[in-house]
């Protein structure tokens, strides 16, 4: 049994939420404030908050903090590559920058044996006006590589990012897909015990994810311990053995990938079919528009988990336009359980389309056809964006999630076939089929199943 | 055991031998354990780490300096030329209309030889008030000592200074003061300097993080400061009772070092002199101490 390399023990992170913590007031703000408070003190005896101030001293109550993270604790051994789950807000970010010791935790503590490389973004440091000779050797030495290891692997960092013609050309002229390339190339050289990856794979087309899952692959080969945190369910399961998940800031599963990507899908959060934000602050929200539910309902409109095949779905979007004069556009994606997406649909209601929105609460319904979708679990994806100027306002991934099922009654796609059919769509299309009655030499019967491809 | 030493985050590290038995750890190097948790001490300070990413802190200094020349046209020239216009400016207003005294010392060479060690400071200070802000993407990505980025910015300015140097020599030669062995003595000077901006900065970066208007404050400061030092005027013009207040700026000492290293004149006061070190190194562990405190919350701020 390999040893443990990376053990973590009750890790709590505590935030301030709100301006108080993210925008820094002025010190001028700051001092008047805290006088104030202390010729308030005086006068009435008693503490009171200052109205306003974004300064507003401690004992402004509690409701604006809340914990990240809560009472984390795994370990991880040598070799092993951990992926790491959860929603929006769950924890991973928060997890994965105490591991790599950007920000300290609160309370609990974490172990760690070997050398860390964390790759929380690609391209860090990267500095527009320095050529791509320079800036590896400048991304490389920030990721904590030595002058020397970079000189020894420059030619096979420029040979993956496929720039060898532009390697003296200032970055800024890079197109993107050239910079994520070269910034990933001096990442994907960094040679720690251990890895700590951040959604990385989500920028950049589709090329570009799988040369990075084809290296990640390589590292995790090479006996390194990697941990993984994406939204990319078939990445995930394919790198990792093992996952956990986060939930709240807390730990909700630990074991065998397989297992807890479906349990995340399949959330033991109640029921999946139907999510709501009653709390406008911490609803998905943009400056034109916040999301306040989604569901997922049968033809009666009532909100199911479970939908039958041949019946039509409909998936209902609740929000608020805060502001007028925009044109939206909301969408909904949908992805199977193997993490394919099978289509986005953009809104086509006729009455609203290509409308400017007055302010106020709408409820958008996509209704999907029966005989269309496969069997198994459907999860969806809900954002809206402006549409002049396209700005997205927010983009909720795994908003809801539900279950297509076929109670095999006949006529659905599949008929009378009772095994397995494969097909991330299964329309019932329309066959029609011409007899003509002529005698014809027989064949000798074949024996055995019938092979379908 | 190994030594507890703190690392840079606020959080404590300590390095651990792992427990192996002695046959197989002739076989393995032993192993490093890191330990990450909240730790608050105030005077933990990782020199070590600052050693390990000592090719960090090139590397920031190379690109500063890299990237000032790239954009640029002028570049160098203009590193001259501001230097030889204020010097030409004040010679006008306080050597010939004001007609304040220079120790004797023709005028453009007196204020020459007060501006260059002071337009490097300025630089200094301005640079690294902000470095931590403006590298805030980094420091919320990437795990270094922090401390590296207000250091950087204190080195990155010499190149400057080094450069408008040439002038000050030139106008010397011109003046036909010749130099001697005590011109040896400039880097002690320039290296107070540095060590004042360091001090100074580890605070002005650190609350600049928190408070932005920090880093407002900080060119009208500069400014008041210059007329506080030693630079259009002698330090023999302060009236001798106040001498001592005066000397509580650590840049009057500098100034007062490099008129006595390059013109050959009196012996700077040593009042001065003391006190301005004595200044300079408590705001300079002042600042440590502050710096590394508040340097946990950066990440979570920017």
């Amino acid at each position: 049994m390999s040893e443990i390399v990376v053990r973590v023990e009750g890790l709590s992170k505590q935030y301030r939420i709100g301006a108080r913590q993210k925008d820094p007031g002025t010190l001028r703000d700051h001092i008047v404030a805290n006088l104030k408070s202390l010729l308030r003190r005086n006068g009435h005896g008693r503490l009171r908050e200052s109205a306003g101030s974004e300064n507003s001293p401690e004992h402004a109550g509690t409701s604006d903090k809340f914990w990240a993270l809560k009472d984390v604790s795994f370990e991880v051994r040598q070799g092993e590559t951990l992926g790491v789950i959860g929603r929006n807000g769950a924890g991973k970010s928060t997890l994965l920058k105490m591991l790599s010791r950007i920000t300290q935790p609160t309370r609990g503590r974490i172990e760690i044996d070997g050398r860390v490389s964390a790759l929380l973004e690609v391209g860090t440091g990267f500095h527009g006006e320095l050529t791509g000779r320079e800036n590896i050797y400048l991304n490389g030495t920030i990721l904590g590589m030595k002058r020397a290891e970079v000189t020894r692997k420059f030619d096979e960092i420029v040979a993956f990012a496929e720039v060898e013609q532009f390697i003296d050309t200032p970055v800024k002229h890079y197109s993107s897909g050239m910079y994520l390339r070269l910034a990933f190339a001096v990442a994907a050289h960094l040679e720690p015990e251990i890895l700590i990856v951040d959604e990385v794979l989500a920028v950049g087309d589709a090329a570009f994810q799988k040369k990075c899952l084809g290296k990640m692959e390589g590292v995790a080969k090479e006996g390194r311990t990697i941990f993984f945190v994406s939204h990319n369910m078939p990445a995930v399961t394919r790198l990792c053995g093992r996952v956990i998940c986060l939930d709240g800031g807390k730990l909700c599963r630990d074991g065998a990938s397989h297992e807890v990507v479906k349990a995340y899908f399949h959330s033991e959060l109640g029921t999946m079919s139907s999510r709501e934000w009653p709390d406008s602050l911490r609803a998905p929200s943009g400056e034109v528009a916040r999301l306040r539910a989604v569901r997922v309902c049968d033809e009666n409109g009532q909100s199911t988990e479970k939908i039958d095949i041949r019946r039509k779905v409909g998936i209902e979007m609740e929000y608020e336009v805060l502001k007028p004069g925009y044109k939206l556009m909301p969408a909904v994606c949908l992805y199977n359980e193997e993490g394919v997406r099978l289509f986005d649909s953009l809104e086509h209601d006729p009455a609203w389309r290509g409308r400017v929105r007055t302010p106020g609460r709408y409820r958008s319904t996509a209704w999907i056809p029966g005989n269309f979708l496969a069997e198994g679990t459907m999860f969806v994806n809900v954002g809206i964006d402006t549409v002049e100027p396209e700005i997205a306002q927010f983009y909720e991934r795994q908003a809801v999630a539900f279950m297509v099922i076929d109670s095999c009654e006949g006529d659905s796609a599949r008929g009378d076939f009772a095994g397995l059919l494969p097909g991330v769509v299964r329309p019932l299309l329309h066959w029609s089929t011409a007899f003509t009655p002529e005698s014809i030499q027989t064949e000798p019967m074949m024996s055995g199943p019938q092979t379908r491809c | 055991m190994g030594q507890a030493v703190k690392s840079p985050a606020g959080s404590s590290v300590k390095w651990l031998l792992s427990g192996q038995n002695p046959a197989e750890s002739s076989m393995k190097p032993p192993r490093q354990k890191l330990i990450i948790e909240n730790r608050s001490g105030l005077f933990d300070m990782d020199w070590s780490g600052l050693w390990e990413y000592r090719e960090l802190l090139f590397i920031l200094v190379w690109r500063d300096i890299k990237v000032r020349y790239k954009q640029t046209a002028i570049g160098v020239t203009w590193v001259l030329l501001q230097p030889l216009i204020t010097m030409l400016l004040f010679t006008a207003i306080f050597g010939y209309m004001a007609k304040v005294p220079s120790d004797g010392v023709w005028y453009p060479v007196f204020v020459l030889s007060a501006l260059l060690p002071w337009t490097y400071f300025a630089q200094a200070i301005a640079r690294s008030g902000e470095s931590v802000v403006v590298n805030g993407r980094l420091v919320g990505k990437i795990y270094f000592p922090r401390l590296l980025l207000p250091l950087a910015m204190i080195v990155t300015p010499l190149v400057d200074f080094v450069l408008s140097m040439i002038l000050l020599f030139g106008l010397l030669m011109y003046a036909g003061i010749p130099l001697t062995w005590k011109v040896s003595t400039l880097p002690a000077f320039i290296l107070l300097a540095m060590l004042t901006a360091l001090g100074l900065s580890l605070f002005t970066s650190a609350l600049n993080v928190k408070y932005r208007d920090v880093g407002h404050a900080i060119p009208f400061v500069v400014q008041v400061w210059m007329f506080a030092s030693p630079i259009v005027y002698p330090v023999s013009l302060v009236p001798e009772q106040w001498r001592w207040l005066y000397g509580l700026n650590p840049m009057a000492g500098v100034i007062e070092g490099f008129r006595w290293a390059l013109l050959g004149r009196a012996a700077p006061d040593p009042v001065v002199m003391a006190e301005s070190v004595v200044v300079l190194l408590i705001v300079l562990i002042a600042g440590i101490v502050y710096f590394r405190q508040m340097e946990r919350q950066f990440a979570d701020i920017l």
